[in-house]
């Protein structure tokens, strides 16, 4: 497994990765609570645990590339730049969202910075990515496409399909594979004949690199090689980021599935500890790393309220985007 | 059109080879065009209907792997970033495989990202009974899609019409789904020489392709060339039959057929395909409940049997709908 160099990301960079994975903890603890309440409708999928994955990756992106991702995605929207309070918004159905209240908490999508959209259908967004990178190959735009997706992703058809077409295209894209352990309730040994994903990046001739998926600093190395070579026209990259989901899958599920002191194990090697200890190594102060945490929960909250106080949509706005012209 | 004698200014050409025609106007018209496909670049397509496209647009033009989901999904992404992809789905029975990606990501893209996202998507796909091509290689799979807002869908049964809506479907910036019936291939018809914008044919706009006054028959493709011989033979009947031909699906245009309907007071439909959950069922039950005061005999729908579609010849050719059954369909209704 892939770990970081000594100097992977200067101080103000980790800091400020450390601030947007401060930034998604608290939105997401913030929509667990709304979701308990039933302010949220349906159903979420959280990602407390996972944000080291997303906020790694997306600092080795520049502007005009673009990401896609499941249903689990608020860690990735948010981290390719989404307002945080039109996130909430969409969550919470309101005409402000991102999405004018269509789609809610498993579709989040900000095309202005290239979050191409949130998918609830397991692998359909593979493909997607896989598009617009061709689109880019084409143009000569040299922008390079990012898909998130959990290790459950990698036994549905769109993933070998966009796998195997990226790779024999030498397409721009970043195959981000968030091994969590789980697919949806199933430990990935019941479901997965050979639970090594990063080989199937052989199978589809490109590099698979697996690397800590709590360490962001290691993400952020990883995901800039990978950016590299797919902007230089070498293609794609599998990366495995080993990682865990610290809730279950939905509300419904407690996870009751886990073995006795999994979560333990992974809770001492949260990404938001990881990078604090790194932040120590390099002479951060405890009052330092409190100080940043505490104005992410500001930030989040004072988005979280304007988010509750914004309107609800009309019901005619319904009609509304099935056509371009309604 | 069966004239001998070409009008100045057209060409001659069958509905398989307007195909490659159509595609290779849009192209060279709007670089944003790009064409994918299984085997549709360096072989030409299945069917020889896109040859030459690869060696005249270059890369724009992309053969893929067999991998249909693969196939769509990476439209809906080219389009994302303002492409304007058109994918070719082999036979429509395909769309099987990538019902996921035609139905959940492309239509619903507009709507579920509350208007960020268009998504100029033209799918192409063979469709039709006729040839003899078995079960799963020759389904009218128009129908499948009828109940998912979002997808246009065209279903042109000339050589004009094939031309004129599969420019505006790449031209539209929505999903548009263009079935294309092989059983039609080698139906001739007559195209502008040079690419001529007059020859586009509207999305959304029927066709009335014989008038008449006694009986509304409504059809696509395979079924409205059956339905106008029908309509010869009912002459000698003394029965005057007016034919309509929607050529879009969705939207539908019930405009022409309520003004047809005004006219004839009876209506017949007739549509390849199993019966239930269509277009011909649904326009049905809407004549009847919008405008059953027009109507002096239950509106009719005549459908292909509730079985897949057989191979052998004459369970095919016993399946499908004739003139004979269209006319005698259209005759009870005049006597009801």
């Amino acid at each position: 497994m892939t770990t970081a160099t000594t100097d992977a990301a200067t101080r103000e960079q980790l800091l400020d990765m450390q601030r947007r994975m401060h930034e998604i903890r608290f939105f997401e603890d913030i929509t667990k609570d709304w979701f308990s309440r039933s302010l949220v409708r349906g159903s979420t999928h959280l990602g407390q645990g996972q944000e080291a994955v997303s906020v790694g990756v997306t600092s080795a992106l520049r502007e005009g590339d673009t990401t896609t991702c499941t249903y689990r995605g608020h860690a990735t929207v948010l981290a390719q730049g989404a307002p945080l309070d039109r996130a909430f918004a969409e969550i919470l159905g309101k005409e402000q969202g991102l999405c004018g209240g269509k789609g809610g908490s498993m579709h989040l999508t900000d095309l202005s910075v290239g979050a191409l959209g949130s998918f609830a259908i397991v692998g359909a967004h593979l493909p997607v990515s896989t598009g617009a990178a061709w689109a880019a190959q084409l143009l000569g735009t040299g922008a390079v496409s990012a898909t998130f997706f959990g290790d459950g992703a990698a036994n549905i058809g769109t993933f070998h399909e966009a796998m195997n077409l990226a790779g024999v295209w030498k397409l721009p894209v970043l195959f981000v594979l968030e091994n969590n352990l789980y697919g949806e309730y199933s430990p990935i040994a019941t479901t997965t004949a050979n639970t090594d994903l990063r080989v199937r990046a052989d199978t589809y001739g490109m590099p698979g690199i697996r690397v800590d998926g709590n360490d962001v600093e290691a993400v952020l190395e990883v995901a800039r090689q990978a950016v590299e070579r797919a902007r230089a026209g070498g293609g794609p990259t599998l990366i495995e980021a080993m990682t865990y989901r610290q809730s279950g899958h939905s509300r419904s599920d407690p996870a009751a599935y886990r073995p006795p002191g999994e979560l333990d194990e992974w809770l001492a090697r949260d990404p938001l500890l990881v990078a604090a200890r790194r932040l120590g190594e390099l002479g951060v102060s405890e009052a330092e790393l409190d100080a940043v945490r505490d104005r992410a929960q500001e930030t989040v909250r004072a988005a979280a309220d304007r988010a509750l106080a914004w309107d609800e949509p009309a019901a005619d706005r319904r009609f509304d985007d099935v056509w371009e012209t309604r | 059109m069966s004239t001998d004698t070409l009008t100045p200014g057209l060409v001659r050409i069958n509905y398989r080879k307007v195909i490659a025609r159509a595609l290779a106007d849009e192209l060279a018209t709007d670089p944003t065009v790009v064409f994918l496909g299984e085997d549709v670049g360096v072989a030409g397509g299945a069917f020889k209907a896109t040859e030459g496209l690869k060696d005249r647009f270059g890369d724009r033009v992309r053969d893929t792997p067999i991998s249909e989901q693969a196939i769509v999904g990476t439209a809906v992404g080219a389009a994302l970033m303002g492409l304007r992809p058109v994918a070719e789905i082999m036979f429509a029975d395909f769309a099987g495989v990538c019902f996921d990606q035609i139905v959940n990501t492309l239509a619903k893209y507009r709507y579920t990202t509350g208007g960020q996202a268009k998504v100029p998507v033209t799918i192409r796909m063979s469709n039709g009974a006729g040839s003899g091509f078995g079960p799963q290689h020759s389904q009218a799979a128009e129908n499948w899609f009828l109940n998912v807002p979002g997808l246009k869908i065209v279903v042109p049964g000339t050589v004009e019409d094939l031309y004129g809506l599969l420019r505006s479907a790449i031209r539209d910036n929505d999903p548009v789904l263009v079935f294309e019936h092989k059983n039609l291939f080698a139906l001739k018809g007559e195209i502008p020489a040079e690419p001529d914008d007059s020859f586009i044919v509207p999305i959304g706009v029927a066709d009335v392709v014989r008038a008449g006054d006694d009986v509304t028959v409504v059809a696509t493709q395979q079924m409205r060339h059956r339905a106008v011989q029908a309509a010869d033979l009912l002459t000698a009947h003394g029965i005057s039959a007016e034919v309509i031909d929607p050529r879009t699906l969705v939207p539908f245009d019930m405009e022409t057929v309520r003004a047809s309907l005004a006219k004839t007071s009876r209506l017949l439909v007739v549509q390849e395909g199993p019966p239930d959950g269509g277009w011909g069922a649904t326009l049905v039950a809407r004549t009847a409940a919008e405008n059953f005061e027009l109507l002096d005999a239950p509106p009719r729908l005549l459908a292909c049997d509730p079985t897949p579609v057989p191979y052998s010849g004459p369970l095919e050719d016993a399946w499908l709908p004739d003139a004979q059954r269209i006319a005698d369909a259209a005759e009870r209704l005049v006597d009801y």
